[in-house]
Parts: C-alpha cells; structure tokens; sequence
C-alpha cells in the first residue's frame, strides 16, 4: 500500500508530460479511428447536401424512399416491443430456474450472434418460401404470407437480435438481492406484485439499452431482409434496401440522402444508449 | 463393516434428474409455464430455421449436396472470403489493441464522443458502408484523381472489399479488449519498471500475456463476422463472378440464379464454419475458467 501511493504521483506526472512514444501511440490509434470511421462518415453528409437542405428533403419524402423508411421503423419498432419482452423473460426464466437442458438454452442464444445475417436469410426462405410446405400452407389457409413482407422481415430481425436484451438484462438479474423479494413476500406481496415493484425497477435501464441497441441494429439490416423481403417498393423494401437499388441505378443524392437519414437514427440511439449505460454504472458506484 | 457401506449407498438415493425437476415443479405452476414459453419461442425463432437449413441443404442428398459445392465458383468465392477475413483480422489484432489501450490509458478531450463512434459499425447499414467507400475511392469518388494517377484500384477490387469489412467489423476486438485492460492491475508493471524493463519489454512480457485471451475472442467474433459480410463487400466489389465474389456473394447470386441446393449448401457450410469458430473459443474460455 505504501509502495503504491509512492508510485502514483511520479506516474501521474508522466501521463501529463506524455513522451513521445504515448504521443505516437495516441495519434496513431486516432488517426486510423478517424481515417476508418470519421471520413467515410462526413462524406457521405457532405454528399447528401451537396445540393442544399431543400433538395436533401425532396429526396427523403420521395414517395418510394419515405415508404421504405417508414417500413424500416414501423418493423423495427414492431421487433423491438416482442424482443423486449421476451428477452427480459428469456433472461428471468435463465436466472431463476433450473431446469434441464439450461445449459443448452444459455448457449442457443448466442447462435444468431455466429451465423452470417444472409444465412438467417436462407433459412427463413426454405422455411417460409412461396414453394416450401410451411409457407405454402400458410399462404393457403390464412392467406398469410411471411415472404416478401413485413413479417418476414420482423422474423428476420427478431432472430438477429435476439441476444441484445437477453444478454443486457441476464447479469443485473443475476446480482438482484433476492432479501428484498422475500421480504415484500413476508409483508403478503404476490407474485406479479413483487416482480413489477421489487424486480423491474432496477431492470428498466438494462432492457431500455437492450432494447435501444436491438432497434439500432435492426435499422440497417441489409442481408437476411433481401432475402426474405426482396425489394418491391411500397410493400417489402426497407432503408437499406433502397438504398442499394439507388447505388445501383447511380442516384447518388438520393442514396446518400436517405443514409444520411439512417446514420443519425443511427448515432443518436447509439449514444442515448452509451449515456444509459454510463448512468447505469455510475449508480453501481455510487 | 459390509452393513455400513450399503447403508451408506442407500442413503443419497439415486434420482432421474428430470423426476426431481418435475416434481419440484409440481408445486411450481407460473414456473412451468414461463419456461415453456421461452424454450417454445427459442424453439421456434432459432432452432427451426437452423434445422430446416440443414434439412434443405441435404434435400437432394449428400452426394447432391457434395457436387453442389464442388465447383471452382464456389472454391474461388470461399478463398476470397478467407483471404478477407484473415488480413482483416490482422490490421485489427495490431489497431484494435492500440486503440483500445489509448482508451483505457490515455485520458483527451473527446474521448467519449469517440467512444461513441467505435460502436457506430455496429449500426450503421452494410450497405451504407459500402456506399461511403464507393463515395470515396468510386469511379466518381473523391479520391479518384489520386488513386488513378498512382495506378491503384480500390472500387471493384479487393483492398476496397477489405476495406469495407474492417469499417464493418471495427467494434469487435476494440470492445472485447477495453475490458480487459481496465481490469488488468497496472502494478504489474510498474514492478516490472522498477525492475528495469523498457516500456516495450513491459508490454511485451507482462501487460501482452494478460490480453492474450481477450484477444482470442476478439478475433473469433472479428472473424465469424468478417466472413459472414454481405452488404458492404456488395456495393464495393460489385460482386463479378470469379473475382470479387465473396462465400455471401456467392450465396446470394445461386438464389437469384434458382440453383438452390447450392445456395443451401453453401449457407450451411458458412454458417457451420462461423459456429464453430464462435463455439470453440466459448469452449476455451469457459475450460479456462
């Protein structure tokens, strides 16, 4: 202990004066940051307004792409309501019981994370295609089709996503003092009672983040929604989606505008998520 | 002495695991019913769509199966991926631990807002990754002149496919890695410093071996997501068959081209190989623990 506080200050004062080597190790770890994310990201801004705010709006509330970003939310949003609850239910069931095959089910959740997104999109194609026996039966008993519309899309994210809010929730679960719980239960708490008033309030931050990350990434996807949802404008094409058919048929405006539009949904929930978790942490410390 | 053993063996009775679950959960109803509903809907999300993939795949037979995948197309889509994913898991083994060592160690104005943009990959659309790229080094691109005048090709080639996979895997090793190094006990090498050791002995022998498995994590997620690349490699590479045709490029073409046992084939080889990589790293680091 007294070694350590001798050492700290001299220490201190070399992080100030920083020699050269932590100055060079600096600039090379920012410059490569900012050559790899900072300039392919304000390119593409500068692009989008290259030809003034007036002409950036007229792009986005084009009726195709103000369609496909509609779809992109409204699915989004749709995914991230069922992966909320479920996730948080996943991570309850895997903290509180023991059952067989737990084991087998803790490492299921993490498969989406392993399996390439344009794969996911296979699979929901051979399960799900306009040929296939179960997407077939579907499309005849219910007239129900999952392909080339939004379910197929809310499937395919859900899968991919799947892990966020599990895996968000599942550790603060794991550190819940349980003496509280079973205190409200010896002042006559229920079941529901005690898990909305004892075990959820310290769980809203954790699966808001989970949930804000679920949302940012199911934004972009690109790989299993082409797939599954094709690109038929007004019905099944996303963000992403046409803003590959725009790079394609050379509009560049248009496709810079609306990625403009899905890098700040982007960024902002990335950082609302990043604030969350910081606050998070610091009442741990607290 | 015969007598005391039996008794001894007779005593913790030897039980079904499942009998006793099923009977603790006998009293247990809400139980039962919250872990059928999340076994279900796993059942259901994950497991039917991985098992109905490997179904398709060998709907014609293995050997159909076998001769689908037994095309120079395929060879030549796999080596490009690999070939990919291998020099991109290298630039990040060497950036990523770099900047996730400035992030722990140093503190500099900005640092959380670029903190905040590490993640952004995590985010941002493949395809609009891509699309940067094209912006950026296309026929149009801002950096044309330049790169015309040196002789290189970025756009439709493969240093631009490279490219586009390290934006997109950029997270991976930097966020397994910041962790680690918050962790590790900095005493360690101080004591090392007292002791004589230069500032890259240091790293070397003492901070280096305590990243070492942060760091075997953090390249198998860079990898699996690196061969799993579909959107970015598209725009930038074009996808020309034998070229710049990637294992997902591939896949995508056999679909729209309706040869699907090869299409199926080859998903279920690339997701196989990916699972195993991920899978057998969470091996060694749960054996560790």
């Amino acid at each position: 202990m007294n070694l350590q506080t001798a050492i700290t200050p001299t220490s201190k004062k070399q992080t100030t004066s920083l020699p050269w080597g932590q100055w060079s190790i600096r600039s090379i770890a920012l410059g490569y940051l900012a050559i790899m994310l900072l300039i392919p990201l304000l390119i593409i801004i500068q692009d989008g307004f290259r030809e003034g705010l007036a002409e950036f709006w007229r792009q986005i509330t084009l009726p195709t792409a103000w369609h496909a970003l509609k779809l992109t939310l409204w699915t989004a949003t749709v995914m991230t309501l069922i992966n909320t609850i479920m996730g948080t239910l996943t991570a309850f069931v895997l903290v509180r019981y023991d059952f067989p095959g737990k084991t087998i089910l803790n490492g299921i959740i993490d498969l989406p994370l392993a399996i390439p997104t344009l794969v996911t999109g296979v699979m929901l194609v051979i399960l799900f295609g306009p040929q296939e026996v179960l997407g077939s039966w579907l499309k005849e008993q219910f007239d129900f089709s999952v392909m080339f519309a939004p379910p197929g899309i809310i499937l395919a994210l859900l899968f991919l996503t799947f892990p966020f809010v599990v895996r968000s929730v599942q550790p603060v679960l794991m550190e819940l003092d349980r003496a509280q719980e079973r205190a409200a239960a010896t002042l006559g708490a229920e079941g529901w009672t005690i898990f909305r008033r004892i075990i959820l309030p310290p769980l809203t931050l954790p699966v808001i983040t989970g949930a804000l990350l679920s949302f940012a990434r199911a934004i972009g996807e690109f790989g299993s929604i082409v797939i599954v949802a094709g690109n038929i404008p007004f019905r099944s094409q996303t963000a992403a989606v046409y803003v590959f058919g725009e790079v394609e048929s050379e509009n560049r405006l248009g496709a810079s505008a609306v990625s403009i539009v899905m890098v700040a949904i982007a960024f902002g929930l990335l950082m609302l998520a990043n604030y969350l978790r910081k606050r998070r942490s610091k009442k741990e410390t607290v | 002495m015969r007598a005391i053993s039996a008794s001894r063996t007779a005593l913790p009775k030897v039980q079904n695991p499942l009998l006793v679950f099923l009977e603790r959960m006998k009293r247990n109803w809400s139980g039962v019913l919250l872990i059928a509903v999340v076994v279900g809907y796993v059942a259901f999300l994950i497991i039917t769509p991985i098992t109905a993939l490997a179904l398709g795949a060998f709907e014609k037979g293995l050997g159909a199966s076998l001769s689908a995948l037994n095309q120079p197309e395929i060879f030549s889509s796999f080596w490009n991926t690999l070939w990919i994913s291998l020099v991109v898991v290298t630039v990040h083994a060497i950036f990523g631990t770099i900047v996730a060592w400035v992030f722990v160690r140093h503190r500099f104005p900005g640092r959380d807002l670029i903190n905040g943009l590490v993640d952004m990959p995590f985010a941002v659309s493949p395809v609009v990754a891509g699309y940067m790229l094209l912006l950026l080094f296309g026929r149009n691109g801002a950096l044309a002149p330049v790169l015309e005048s040196l002789g290189i090709q970025v756009a439709f080639a493969l240093p631009g496919m490279v490219l586009a996979t390290l934006f997109v895997t950029m997270p991976f090793m930097i966020r397994e890695l910041i962790p680690v190094l918050e962790a590790f006990d900095t005493r360690q090498e101080k004591a090392a410093a007292t002791l004589g050791a230069s500032g890259w002995q240091t790293f070397w022998r003492v901070t280096f071996p305590a990243l070492r498995w942060g760091m075997i994590y953090g390249v198998t997620l860079t990898f699996a997501r690196a061969l799993g690349e579909f959107g970015a490699v598209l725009v930038i590479g074009g996808g020309v068959q034998g070229r710049t045709e990637t294992a997902t490029l591939f896949i995508y073409r056999a679909l729209e081209e309706r040869q699907y046992i090869g299409a199926y084939s080859a998903s279920l080889a690339l997701g196989l190989f990916s699972l195993i990589l991920v899978l057998g790293s969470d091996w060694l680091r749960r054996k560790r623990h």
